[in-house]
């Protein structure tokens, strides 16, 4: 097997927040990339949620242990404090009620990690502004009537929706357009202006 | 329906081509019914070879019809194993790489002990005197057998449709014996609608006056059309709707026009009744009754989990493959949803696969890649985390 492999950034700033040998549920995990790094890598006890018939095969004959489900629908079977870690990455954004899976994510997992385009980046914002219009991006490709986005949020919005909660945030990075990280806490206005995508490592208060 | 007597090879007698274990001889077995069996036959067959710590040892499970003849010919057919996609060098199960053990269940027709077998007491065939089974002890009898055969953990249990309730039963029974374990195209229960196809099929044969009270044995008959339309009746639920339109349509079958009779005029009556008369020069009309009460009392929650099905898994370290098939009306895709379920909520180390196919419960013996590709990857990733391959 592949050592020392590389991934995209962002499931790279995702798989540092790992403890290695922990329990980790990949819920959206797609084709199992970042699954796979954390097995092979991390030596963790890697599961998988995916909805997509594709996504699944491709990682079962990979031999990951992932099932075909929705999020919305199957994490109810989970029981307890089954995990170490839940990921949901780049999936938030797509789901009907954001707060319910966030507390889902949190009643399975000892800790989750979420990330999520960040609706506050700068770009976004002047694309509405000046174009106004619904923005297309290379992050956000899709057009207004097409895209599985149904709840887009920005940074500031998910640290609020944490505080309404009672979710503890335990890191928050911002990924910049050049993939740099930036940690949000030094500075939530500017995390949130040049901040293209967020990744959260939370837990229940 | 063929009435010609043609000739029949005892699988029962002592130059039948299968190997055999006797066993129950130190202790009996004791049945969920209650019986003891002691000193029976299990007749099995095996691929590959055995590794020096025994860890790399797969039991094949068969379904209903099936046999041990899963990867060589078939003595009685003269036809190529059930499974011979799968099983075989540089295949999926790899007998390369795998020793693979292939048992007929108890209760079966093909050497093992069940109501086509000689009774040792009276030294006639058993017949309805066979005690009725489950599929429980169907595993009780294959556990035994791994005594026999010095394999103390097998490396996988894999089997399609009551093939996957005995990997299921071995599951729940004997987790600690267990790596890994694939149901396929499989129910953890009978549904009303999977205990009613089968009721018709025994009442069918029962209505054979050639079935003699299931003494037909002793008479020298064989109740042929009453397994042939058991066979019959069962065989549509195998196949999909789409399917059978494929493949048959309203097509006629060696004819221009209607015939205005009863004559096999469309050509779907004349593949049923083909498959019928096939089937009962290879299968023993009381075993077919006794399987399918096996499958009938099958309820792995009800017996492992006090009636939750994540409660028959608790705790569990073997790691699943759930696999079933879009257009299996037979064993339904929310069947095997049921299994996975009672598997999460058991924190279970669980895969679940629908495979999007057209062939309807019986593609899991049929060319389907992406099945083929799934269990590949799946053994492969398991014999890695059992250390069969190198990491």
């Amino acid at each position: 097997m592949n050592t020392n492999k590389s991934i995209r950034v962002d499931l790279q700033v995702i798989a540092d927040l790992i403890e290695p040998g922990s329990r980790v549920l990949d819920v959206g995990c797609g084709d199992g990339q970042l699954l796979e790094y954390l097995v092979e890598e991390k030596n963790v006890h890697g599961r998988g949620l995916e909805i997509s018939q594709e996504g699944v095969n491709q990682c079962v004959a990979k031999g990951l242990s992932v099932v075909q489900g929705d999020a919305e629908e199957d994490l109810g079977y989970y029981p307890d404090d089954a995990f170490d870690f839940v990921i949901l990455s780049q999936t938030l954004q797509a789901t009907h009620h954001p707060n319910q899976i966030v507390q889902d994510l949190l009643r399975l997992g000892k800790r989750a990690i979420v990330s999520f385009p960040n609706f506050g980046h700068w770009r976004v914002r002047s694309y509405l502004f000046f174009n106004g219009r619904m923005p297309v991006n290379k992050t956000l490709p899709y057009q207004w009537y097409n895209s599985p986005n149904m709840h887009f949020c920005t940074i500031k919005d998910f640290i609020h929706m944490c505080d309404e909660m009672n979710v503890t945030i335990e890191r928050s990075i911002a990924l910049d357009a050049s993939g740099q990280a930036h940690r949000v806490r030094t500075n939530l206005f500017f995390a949130n202006l040049l901040g293209e995508q967020a990744v959260f490592l939370i837990h229940k208060n | 329906m063929s009435t010609d007597q043609t000739v029949h090879i005892n699988p029962y007698s002592d130059d039948f081509p299968t190997k055999r274990a006797i066993l129950g001889k130190d202790m009996p077995m004791r049945l969920d019914c209650g019986v003891e069996l002691s000193s029976f036959p299990i007749a099995y067959q095996t691929y590959g070879t055995l590794n020096e710590d025994k860890s790399n040892a797969i039991l094949i499970t068969h379904a209903l019809t099936g046999d041990q003849f899963a990867a060589d010919t078939n003595p009685v057919t003269g036809k190529p194993g059930w499974w011979t996609t799968m099983i075989g060098p540089g295949k999926p199960i790899d007998t390369d790489r795998y020793f693979i053990i292939a048992s007929n269940v108890l209760g079966g027709c093909m050497g093992s002990a069940g109501p086509a077998a000689i009774n040792p007491e009276t030294g006639k065939v058993w017949g309805l005197d066979f005690p009725v089974i489950t599929i429980s002890d169907m595993v009780r009898a294959q556990a035994l057998l791994m005594d026999e055969l010095g394999i103390e953990k097998l490396f996988s249990v894999i089997g399609g449709s009551m093939g996957g309730m005995q990997a299921l039963e071995w599951a729940a029974a004997y987790p600690e014996r267990v790596f890994s374990c694939c149901p396929i195209a499989s129910s953890s229960y009978h549904r009303a609608q999977n205990i009613a196809f089968y009721e018709v099929g025994r009442q069918a044969i029962m209505a054979d006056p050639d079935w003699c009270m299931g003494r037909y044995h002793e008479e020298g008959k064989r109740p042929r059309s009453g397994l042939g339309v058991a066979r019959m009746a069962a065989h549509i639920t195998y196949m999909s709707e789409a399917a059978l339109t494929q493949k048959f349509g309203r097509r006629l079958q060696d004819r221009e026009a209607v015939t205005f009779g009863f004559e096999a005029d469309f050509q779907i009556e004349s593949y049923l009744r083909y498959q019928g008369s096939t089937f009962v020069e290879r299968f023993d009309a009381n075993s077919y009754l006794y399987v399918t009460r096996a499958m009938d009392y099958f309820d792995l929650a009800k017996t492992h989990g006090n009636g939750k099905l994540a409660k028959a898994f608790q705790g569990t370290d073997i790691r699943f493959c759930v696999v079933s098939f879009s257009s299996d009306w037979h064993y339904l895709p929310e069947d095997s949803r049921e299994i996975v379920r009672g598997l999460t909520g058991a924190a279970a180390d669980v895969s679940y696969v629908d495979v999007v196919s057209d062939k309807g419960h019986d593609a899991f013996l049929l060319e389907e890649p992406e099945f083929t590709n799934v269990l590949g990857g799946f053994l492969e990733g398991s014999a890695r985390r059992r250390g069969l391959i190198s990491q």
